[in-house]
């Protein structure tokens, strides 16, 4: 099955419901798929194998999605806060390809041989402004490659993500109802296109016929104002966001009442931050979703109903569940294993692996799934008696001292109980000693933290072995713009000053 | 009839149209309203009558499968007759939607 089926059946549908953009100027479904087409058809003409873009968000990105698919183009978002060197480097790797490029943006590409430049702005003018155009019919299209998303990179070169057509209509279409949306519903997409969310937003809203609002780029001002004037329903956000969106709306006094759900994800949300937006906004449904690139976005979520029964709960195993991702889509299995690969018991730390069709576990030129279909996350987690997934982050953060695997995530989550720690990581830095030892990176509201009573609190809840050895004051710590916590970055600043001691 | 996954129907008799999300585990009919269902780009208007023991509509955004063949259809636009797989009417599958989360 193929993207454009979703948006194809849904404009068959519901042709006049807004689809994309704005309550006074937004296009409506059958605008969106005659304008997708048009697109499409021009693609085919370059006659180029991939269809590149770089960019902020807007109305043209969901059509240029769209339209690769029915082109057979694979769609490849590019990453425009990569340094010069980098994104050229990228930028090589799609060639064959037009690229449609912001126009302040074209300055910064060397040309290249095969690809093809677009100015934004000539695009917008040809296929978004002006009289709606007839659909143009096409043959439906034979790549099964839909995006190619390139991944972070933080191990060495970036690797190209294939998503098949097949990967993300599937979890679509196993998570989304058709059409479910009322007419009113609206999603604010803030996510950038080169995140799987930013993708899987456009295909789960046209399936699921919810009009979708952009923002060019997030700022907490402008996420509250277009919340507020468009009517936004539903909107998903990772976790440094929500803190500043908290912040504009207690400054301004704006309660967004038409807000109805809240995704989170991307990162660890700090527990007072999801309790104050639940004190915030009480009439919105909170979803924490779990999901990685190359499983087409969600394959674990906790619902609303999870996060009321967390907090209502005395008993702490229910409780702590706040801090969980929930549990896995009935649509994928999901299991913890060893190193040996056998399964863990529920409680009992490991690697997260998932099964399903949504999951693609595929790079461009290497297969990272096994034949029976597995793919191994490089998460570390566990699963609660419930069936409840706690997520500890990437495989590599975990810390091995002495021989003992030690989560940084169950130690940041302890610190994060004390008032007066902004933000904190827990790191392993190599030492001759241990192999590794445990640091704390901390930011800290007083500028005076109480080290002393942090180390006996996590030597009382988790072990000695646990409590860091040194302690590092911040400012703030390194993220990414989706809200991941670099900590490579911050293992390099420190591993020198750690060991020369 | 080749119920191919992402290949789209249309009733012959009433204005229902499908999208085949399962293919079957053997070859066979899609029926709708009691007669057997067109490609999407047939030209002809739906025609005839909704079979009586064929009557209970099909409903857009609802899922119906046929357990035996292991077919599973969209309700991608909705209609008077109702589904069947080579004469064995097919149910509704019961499924909770999800909470949006992207």
């Amino acid at each position: 099955m193929r993207t454009p089926l979703l948006l194809d059946i849904a404009a068959d549908a519901c042709s006049e419901r807004p689809a994309v953009g704005g309550r006074a100027d937004g296009m409506d479904f059958a605008a969106y798929r005659a304008r997708a087409s048009r697109v499409a058809a021009w693609l085919t003409g370059k006659g180029k194998a991939n269809t590149a873009f770089l960019g902020m968000n807007g109305d043209a990105l969901p059509v240029l999605l769209f339209a690769s698919g029915m082109a057979g183009t694979p769609f490849v978002p590019l990453n425009y806060r990569l340094a010069d060197a980098d994104l050229n480097k990228l930028v090589a790797r799609t060639a064959p390809a037009v690229l449609i490029a912001d126009d302040d943006m074209l300055p910064r590409i060397v040309s290249v041989d095969g690809v093809e430049l677009v100015a934004r702005s000539d695009f917008e003018a040809e296929f978004l402004q002006g009289e709606l155009p007839e659909p143009v019919l096409l043959d439906e299209a034979q790549n099964d490659t839909a995006v190619l998303l390139f991944t972070s990179g933080t191990t060495g070169e970036p690797k190209a993500a294939v998503l098949r057509h097949g990967n993300l209509t599937s979890y679509v279409m196993s998570t989304v109802e058709f059409l479910g949306a009322g007419e009113d519903e609206a999603a604010l997409v803030s996510v950038p296109s080169y995140h799987i969310a930013g993708i899987s937003a456009i295909l789960t809203a046209a399936y699921g016929g919810r009009r979708i609002v952009y923002l060019p780029a997030f700022t907490a001002e402008d996420w509250v104002a277009t919340a507020a004037r468009e009517g936004i329903t539903h909107a998903m956000v990772v976790p440094t966001m929500l803190d500043r969106i908290l912040d504009v709306m207690a400054a301004t006094g704006e309660t967004l009442p038409a807000l109805r759900a809240l995704s989170y994800g991307g990162g660890k949300m700090p527990e007072p931050v999801i309790a104050r937006a639940l004190d915030m906004l009480p009439h919105v449904a909170f979803v924490n979703a779990y999901g990685l690139t190359e499983t087409s976005s969600t394959i674990a979520l906790l619902d609303a109903e999870d996060h009321r029964a967390a907090f209502a709960s005395d008993d702490p195993a229910v409780r702590r569940r706040i801090a969980s991702v929930g549990q896995p889509l009935p649509s994928v299995e999901l299991e913890i294993r060893r190193e040996d690969g056998s399964c863990c018991a529920p409680g009992e730390h490991g690697e997260i692996h998932v099964r399903g069709e949504q999951v693609s576990g595929e790079y461009l030129h290497k297969k990272a799934i096994a034949d029976d279909g597995w793919f191994a996350t490089n998460d570390a987690g566990w699963l609660d008696a419930g069936g409840y997934l706690f997520v500890e982050g990437r495989l590599d953060d975990v810390i091995v001292r002495g021989g003992e695997n030690i989560s940084p995530g169950e130690i940041e989550d302890v610190l994060r109980g004390f008032d007066d720690i902004a933000d904190c990581a827990v790191l392993g830095i190599p030492c001759e000693k241990w192999g590794e030892k445990v640091v704390a990176v901390i930011v800290s509201r007083s500028g005076a933290p109480d080290t002393e009573a942090m180390a006996a609190m996590i030597k009382a809840k988790l072990r000695s072995t646990k409590t860091p050895e040194q302690w590092f004051l911040r400012k703030e710590l390194p993220y990414n713009e989706t809200g991941k916590l670099l900590r490579r970055i911050l293992k390099a600043e420190l591993a020198d000053e750690v060991c020369a001691g | 009839m080749q119920l191919k996954p992402g290949s789209r129907w249309k009733s012959a008799v009433c204005d229902a149209q499908l999208v085949v999300v399962r293919p079957p585990n053997a070859a066979g009919e899609l029926q709708c309203g009691g007669a057997p269902v067109l490609p999407i780009d047939d030209a002809s208007a739906p025609s005839g009558n909704v079979s009586a023991d064929f009557a209970e509509g099909v409903m857009i955004g609802k899922r119906y499968t046929d357990e035996a063949s292991g077919i599973e259809v969209l309700g991608a636009k909705a209609g008077k007759g109702s589904l069947a797989f080579n004469g064995v009417a097919m149910t509704v599958k019961g499924a909770k939607p999800l909470p949006a989360s992207d």
